[in-house]
């Protein structure tokens, strides 16, 4: 039962995820004014995080949300209509209170009155003070006597009333004697046990207010008759603070406040993954109590062992979903994105969205939202035409932009279509010679031409915008997927649009791997690389001291020797084996001292001061707690071809 | 707080190739008895190996070789430091071989000085400043200086 | 110990009642709607019941009005929660046989004083 999280980050989530709700209802609503339920939606998420904002300290943020609320109200009992200007503002007020709720120092309060002003001019409401604490009760100078007589509704008990504790109460408040009333009160056998007949007089001396007394009945007040007099004037004390629950709320919110908000990510998660997976650890709990009674009785264990990797790969494929959102969290925030450059470029753009509940992994689909937002910027800053030019061409003006998401193999593909103008390599090419990128002239195919977009050098000024010079480039676009080990492909058709295409492994976290020795040392080559393993003929590693090529089955592929390039001291083991990998369709042998076999590999990142060892993509742990470095299949087949032409020159040299 | 902290600092000891170094006590996550590492070719030489602690892995640097001496050898007194050290901003766990490690103490701050001795052979920007213990002087290396700049 | 039924489709208002009751020694159980809240009232003995009125398939209402029709929860306080202007939907949900309210915002505080006031 111990809070074990801060309630002040849990009010953080749930107002992201109301905010979320809130920007999909105003973005419907645009398309769709008269729809009462999006207007119920937006009203109940503002209403939810102004009673929880007040709650957990975010007074500023409820109090703006109390204003925000007021001003829908009014369109949800139609008074007010929900006009494309309304939503705009209401759509900045959405982000304002997103500010206040995520980095409070950030948010002016400046903006927050205009924000509020914009609205309450359109909605036309008196500005509304919020009431953020009960008010303080005044302490009164003397005490008083006062005489209050009781007589409930007899079924007060019914609805969970119990007038001996208001009148414990009462005796809170002061000194007080109670008479009971039992005149009412039937003989046992007419007795109705739920019905509350008995009434009370109670002579109370106290110095609280009238209001006090009446406080205690309010929840019955329209169940009973109260009637309070007073009895006699008291001798006057001195006035004494009365503590109240005013002051008492002020300190529980300084509290809040001085918490200070740390930055703790978390995660939801379907209740049935958990089950599963508290199924699968219990399992995995009695094979474990098995492997030890079998190991002590010395009896096999293989059965166990088989069972206990069964029940392991599947608690890894558990944990590995718990790590999986559907990307369409991702692609709601688009539309807004989709809404303000439609407005900014002054271009209708309409934003089709497909496959919002394929997974991916939550870490990955928050590293994708800064490259999507520029693909899709530049889709529609540069890919979509003006309405004037569209139409010339014969196209709708409405210009389209498709987000689309799917899985292939264990890979999931993303790409961003725009029905614009496609890619100009004519201009592309100009711009890349006049940039010093290429040489003028220089013979590229198109495909070639359409990566330099992606130059960290390729920038073009006359597309310099309002919505240009955020920062990030395509190069840093490209960068970023690379860094997720992914791959962006660009298809592209003059007059009719382009689709950019991110591929991304399905998971960063664990990939299989084929683990392999050189020397003494363990690595790991990731297994949708390798293509298919074979040893190295004794006499084929003979003669290949110059040219190292195998011949499998006709075709000549190029091997590496990864203790050559590892400088792995010692001296080749014989029976040496050949692992062919695949890269971009062609495939090279990576020749190693032993193939372990198939290896469940959890990456671990190597640190920044391995960032200049480009042949490995990271790292794991191996069984007996040793580090195995994972193989970055295209830089060492890279690493290997500069040693070759080096070797060549080399050669030529000493010739 | 903050004026207790250069009055007196809690500092671990240790000695790299007969010289004593006092690294910050809050900078030193653990000591660990040597442990296997892996060599990870193409990287830079004084950062040669990582290893596994706590499944995490971590470089290992060997402050020998950054300075220009043989590689260190492991001795039974030889330990691995884990230290957090600031590289480009991001806090990062790094090992370094330590010949011993002696003990935690407290330094002055009044008896730190900028310059080196004379006759000092570790190069001068990598030191953080000089103190003195036991009639002592002792190095305060600048580990992120040591690990994080590039250039050799 | 005396138990808590806290029914509101705002995990972190459930999240307050649970910290603020919690650490009063009350045990509280939790449901997301009305109909989840129903659900939780039968399979628990529960000593009380916070409800929100604004919830998504069965509302507050509907939830105290079911409730009350099940005997063990004649006599069981209900508190529900609402804000300042509902003085309409007020008197519907004590016509409903909710016992007491709570003006939303709150504070931990002012709901461990209405829970004391009606279960001590």
């Amino acid at each position: 039962m111990s809070p074990s999280q801060d309630p002040a980050d849990t009010f953080r989530q749930e107002a992201s995820d109301l905010l979320e709700g809130l920007e999909q209802a105003l973005l419907d609503l645009e398309g769709d004014p008269g729809n009462k339920d999006l207007v119920n939606t937006a009203f109940r998420a503002l209403h939810t995080i102004k009673g929880s904002g007040a709650m957990f300290g975010f007074d500023e943020v409820a109090a703006f949300a109390h204003e925000f609320e007021s001003a829908f109200d009014r369109v949800r009992r139609g008074e007010t209509a929900a006009t494309p200007e309304l939503i705009g503002i209401a759509l900045n007020a959405q982000d304002f209170l997103r500010t206040q709720i995520e980095n409070p120092d950030a948010a002016s309060a400046v903006i927050g009155i205009c924000i509020l002003a914009d609205l309450r001019k359109l909605t036309q409401s008196a500005p509304a003070a919020l009431e953020t604490a009960a008010p303080a009760l005044k302490s009164e100078e003397a005490q008083k006597v006062f005489s209050v007589s009781l007589r409930f509704k007899s079924d007060v008990l019914i609805n969970g009333a119990n007038p001996l504790r208001f009148i414990d109460e009462l005796r809170g408040l002061g000194e007080a004697e109670v008479t009971p009333e039992i005149a009412a009160i039937p003989a046992l056998d007419a007795l109705d046990p739920l019905a509350c007949l008995m009434s009370w007089r109670v002579r109370l001396t106290t110095r609280a207010p009238r209001s006090a007394i009446e406080d205690v009945f309010m929840f019955v007040a329209d169940d009973m008759e109260l009637t309070i007099e007073d009895a006699a004037q008291a001798k006057p004390a001195a006035a004494e603070p009365t503590p109240n629950q005013d002051v008492a709320a002020h300190e529980a919110a300084a509290d809040s406040a001085k918490r200070t908000p740390k930055e703790s990510a978390t995660i939801r998660v379907q209740a049935e993954r958990l089950d599963s997976m508290m199924d699968r650890v219990g399992e995995l709990v009695i094979a474990q109590a098995r492997l030890t009674q079998l190991s002590a009785a010395g009896a096999s264990t293989l059965g166990v062992a088989e069972e206990i990797e069964r029940l392991t790969s599947s608690l890894r494929e558990t944990i590995m979903g718990i790590r999986m959102l559907p990307i369409g969290s991702l692609f709601g925030r688009f539309r807004r994105l989709v809404h303000d450059l439609s407005r900014d470029l002054g271009k209708e753009i309409d934003l089709v969205t497909e496959g919002e509940e394929t997974e991916l992994d939550k870490t990955m689909i928050e590293r994708l939202a800064d490259p999507l937002i520029h693909v899709i910027r530049n889709a529609a800053d540069h890919g979509l035409e003006p309405p004037q030019q569209r139409r010339e061409a014969g196209k709708p003006t409405l210009g389209t932009i498709r987000l689309v998401a799917r899985h292939a193999g264990a890979e999931v593909l993303i790409s961003v279509s725009d029905d614009g103008r496609g890619l100009d390599t004519k201009r592309i090419r100009a711009k890349a010679e006049e940039n010093g990128l290429i040489a003028p002239g220089a013979p590229m195919s198109e495909s070639e031409l359409h990566q330099l977009i992606f130059h960290p050098g390729f920038s073009t000024a006359k597309e310099v915008s309002a919505l240009s010079g955020r920062g990030v480039g395509m190069d840093v676009v490209r960068r970023t997927i690379e860094g997720m080990r992914g791959a962006i492909e660009v298809l592209t058709e003059p007059g009719h649009g382009s689709t950019l295409t991110l591929r991304l492994p399905l998971t960063l976290a664990i990939i299989e791997g084929l683990l392999v020795r050189v020397g003494a040392t363990h690595y790991v080559i990731p297994l949708t690389a390798v293509e298919e393993c074979v040893e190295l003929a004794s006499e084929v590693d003979e003669r290949s001291k110059g040219r190292s090529f195998l011949n499998i089955r006709g075709d000549l592929v190029p091997f590496i020797r990864l203790r050559e390039i590892f400088c792995e001291p010692g001296r080749p083991e014989p029976h040496q084996k050949v692992v062919i990998v695949n890269q971009n369709d062609s495939r090279v042998g990576f020749v190693v001292d032993q193939i372990l076999g198939n290896h469940q590999t959890v990456i671990k990142s190597l640190s920044k001061l391995h960032a200049d060892a480009p042949g490995f993509s990271g790292a794991t742990i191996l069984g007996d707690g040793a580090v195995a470095l994972i193989l970055d299949t295209p830089h060492i087949i890279a690493a290997g071809q500069t040693r070759e032409r080096r070797g060549a020159t080399k050669h030529l040299e000493a010739a | 707080m903050n004026d207790d902290a250069q009055m007196a600092t809690q500092a671990l000891l240790m000695g790299i190739a007969g010289e004593v170094f006092a690294l910050d006590a809050r900078q030193v996550r653990e000591i660990l008895d040597p442990a296997p590492v892996t060599r990870v070719p193409g990287a830079k030489p004084y950062v040669a190996n990582v290893l596994n602690v706590r499944g995490k892995v971590i470089p290992l640097a060997d402050l020998r070789v950054r300075f220009g001496m043989e590689p260190a050898k492991l001795t039974v007194d030889s330990r691995f430091v884990v230290l957090e050290v600031e590289l480009d901003g991001d806090p990062t766990p790094v090992g370094i071989i330590a010949d011993k490690v002696f003990e935690v103490t407290e330094i002055d701050a009044a008896t730190m000085q900028k310059t080196p001795p004379v006759g000092m052979h570790w190069r001068p920007e990598f030191i953080a400043g000089i103190a003195k213990w036991k009639d002592d002087f002792i190095v305060i290396p600048d580990m992120a200086r040591i690990l994080g700049e590039a250039s050799e | 110990m005396k138990t808590v039924l806290t029914v509101d489709d705002s995990s972190s208002v459930r999240q307050m009642v649970k910290i603020a009751l919690g650490g009063a020694g009350y045990g509280v159980v939790e449901a997301g709607d009305g109909a989840a809240g129903l659900a939780a009232a039968k399979a628990n003995s529960v000593q009380l019941v916070v409800t929100d009125l604004n919830m998504p398939i069965m509302n507050g209402l509907e939830f105290i009005r079911a409730l009350r029709q099940l005997a063990p929860y004649r006599g069981v306080p209900i508190v529900f929660l609402t804000t300042e202007s509902d003085e309409s939907l007020k008197r519907d949900a004590k016509a409903a046989g909710a016992t007491a309210w709570i003006t939303k915002p709150f504070k931990q505080d002012q709901l461990l004083n209405v829970v004391k006031k009606l279960i001590g």
